[in-house]
């Protein structure tokens, strides 16, 4: 016999946000597909079948073989092959590294130099204030992928040259809305509390008023993420972003571009789905995290 | 003033970031060209003096409207944009008229009816349009309409007539059809912002005083949605499509590449891979020029529209 007992389960502020995020089926489909990304992405070296940066492993005879064949080498083609025998499967698998990575580690630097900017100016008003939001503000007029052509025209072809376009372009974003919620949030009682205790600047931004400004950041970085994913992908593919050698999924679609005249569709259109799928699926978390912290749509 | 300053503070980080780039002497020469003649190449395109010197003559000369000569064709820089310009105005200025065209009428729909099908449909498709990649569409809009169904051509700009003395391709059957995939393809970003600035602002309208008013006149209900309401919604439209021009310009130099389209946009691509940087430069500082003079005639236009901001100014 068992008594019903009802457990309550406190309320926490994580539980809650789990609850309200997983109100919507879609965002949760898209949180799950992410991490499948992030894990094929770490394990790519296992599942795929040829590591299509070391040249030595390529047959160039495997060359341009449709989805589904079997090459030289014994295994399948799943998603066929580009020009120099590279499977494709395995050519995304290493792409999506190249693209996640360079994606994560400019949006996360962004958001350092760009918040640190944003609080700065919010902090201390005035000139400094004025300064810096001119800088983002005559940024953000020009189109980012004109600021990133500029930057790469100038810097050359890497993956580092590539993040520091990426972060030059995206500081601004986060430098704008870390200022805007910290002037909100700077008037509030605990930061005049914060100085009554005539605390040093230094712990007053980062341990009360950055933790603050959080939430508002935490959806403009998911859908820089997806921004600066794209804009990699769109820079490799004009032939001014990653060296051909470690081909991203920008640079696997341009590779099949030429070969798209003659029906040969797969080199370009299987990295453009698995760049559209990761694309899609952090914008579809980042439209959810936005409503579950809005605070003017909760009940 | 600030305008002015922007342009100059560009110029100057333009002209020593290309200047860092790389040597131009080591692609444009013959490799079997000897000393002799590589210095007199040197010489003759300006490479020798100091990189000071250099940007001062490049500062004089572009205040006289001489931004120099292209190292690859040997004609001013200028011209050479000049000349390619109304291809990139053209391809912009039709992908804006689609953008607006289509987004308004699809945006008010949705925002007249938000819970139906057809709004919902519509606003799947412009959740689409932002999240896919431009330049990968246009590539599957190539294998769809050029390669299996061979309806449109894939690239080129087609026949071209001269309007005014400036070749455009709208006017000629053929022209038009090479023009339509890559303007639908530049227009595709736009067309999705503007449904969303359409549709809301059609909800936000609806629930307004003057709506609710003009309706209790006894007015019909499409004159209240299409005099009230569309006049209403203009203003935020206008603005963000007005700062979006910029935007369509810089982006087509993805679709330019893509359709083989001779404007401007591929021509600074060519340049950078070649290093012509007279040519970058040019580009860069006529982008930037364009951009502050389309600030300028938005806002001009939005006080046009909206008599607030007028008497705001009025006042302070």
């Amino acid at each position: 016999m068992t008594v019903g007992v009802e457990i309550i389960k406190e309320e926490t502020l994580l539980r809650r946000f789990i609850s309200d995020f997983a109100q919507s089926k879609i965002a949760v489909a898209g949180l799950c597909t992410i991490v499948v990304i992030i894990l094929i992405a770490i394990f790519a070296p296992l599942l795929s079948s040829q590591n299509p940066y070391d040249l030595g492993q390529l047959d160039i005879m495997d060359g341009r073989l449709p989805p589904g064949e079997v090459g030289g080498a014994g295994f399948t083609f799943w998603l066929g092959s580009d020009d120099q025998g590279r499977d494709m499967l395995s050519g995304i698998f290493y792409g999506l590294r190249t693209s996640l990575g360079v994606g994560a580690m400019s949006a996360f630097i962004a958001l350092f130099i760009g918040s640190s900017f944003g609080l700065l100016a919010a902090y201390f008003g005035g000139r400094v204030d004025s300064i810096i939001m001119r800088i983002v503000d005559i940024q953000l007029s020009f189109p980012a992928v004109l600021v990133a052509l500029v930057l790469l025209a100038i810097l050359g072809k890497g993956v580092d040259k590539i993040i520091i376009a990426l972060v030059a372009v995206q500081w601004a974003y986060y430098a704008r809305t870390v200022r805007g919620t910290a002037l909100v949030e700077r008037s509030k009682e605990y930061m005049e509390a914060a100085r009554c205790l005539a605390l040093n600047h230094k712990r007053i931004v980062f341990r009360h008023l950055l933790p603050n400004c959080m939430p508002p950041l935490i959806v403009v970085v998911t859908v820089q993420v997806a921004h600066a994913i794209s804009l990699e992908a769109t820079l490799s593919f004009l032939g001014i972003g990653l060296p051909v050698t470690e081909p991203s999924l920008g640079l696997l679609i341009a590779n099949g571009f030429e070969y798209m005249l003659s029906g040969k569709y797969w080199i370009s259109f299987f990295p453009g789905i698995a760049l559209l799928v990761t694309i899609v699926s952090i914008n579809l978390v980042g439209d959810q995290l936005r409503d579950v912290m809005n605070p003017r749509l909760q009940k | 003033m600030q305008s002015g300053l922007v342009l100059l503070v560009m110029s100057l980080l333009v002209f020593v970031g290309v200047f860092a780039i790389g040597n131009p002497v080591d692609i444009l020469i013959n490799p079997d060209a000897d000393q002799a003649e590589i210095e007199r190449a040197i010489k003759a395109l300006g490479l020798d003096k100091p990189m000071w010197e250099q940007y001062w003559i490049f500062l004089v000369n572009a205040l006289q409207g001489d931004l120099g000569r292209s190292f690859v064709f040997n004609i001013p820089a200028l011209q050479l944009i000049w000349q390619r310009m109304p291809a990139t105005l053209e391809l912009a200025a039709f992908a804006m008229f689609l953008a607006i065209f289509m987004g308004l009428p699809l945006g008010m729909i949705a925002g007249l009816k938000p819970g139906s099908w057809i709004g919902r449909t519509i606003m799947t498709g412009s959740i689409l349009g932002f999240s896919l990649p431009t330049f990968w569409v246009g590539l599957m809009m190539i294998l769809l309409f050029a390669v299996y169904l061979g309806w449109l051509p894939a690239s080129g700009r087609g026949e071209t007539v001269d309007l005014f003395g400036v070749p455009v391709s709208f006017l000629t059957l053929n022209g038009l059809s090479h023009l339509l995939l890559p303007a639908i393809n530049l227009a595709l970003f736009k067309l999705s912002l503007t449904i969303r600035l359409a549709r809301a602002g059609t909800r936000e309208a609806m629930l307004m005083d003057y709506v609710k008013f003009a309706k209790a006149k006894g007015l019909s209900n499409a004159r209240v949605i299409l005099v009230h309401v569309f006049k209403n919604i203009m203003i935020p439209v206008v603005t963000v499509l007005g700062l979006e021009l910029g935007n369509v310009i810089a982006f087509s130099v993805v679709t330019e590449t893509i359709f083989a389209w001779p404007g401007m946009g591929k021509l600074i691509i060519d340049s950078i891979n070649v290093l012509d940087r007279p040519v970058i430069v040019a580009y860069l500082l006529m982008t930037v020029t364009m951009f502050i003079v389309i600030n300028l005639v938005v806002d001009v236009i939005y006080s046009l529209l909206d008599p607030r901001v007028r008497l705001g100014d009025l006042k302070s």
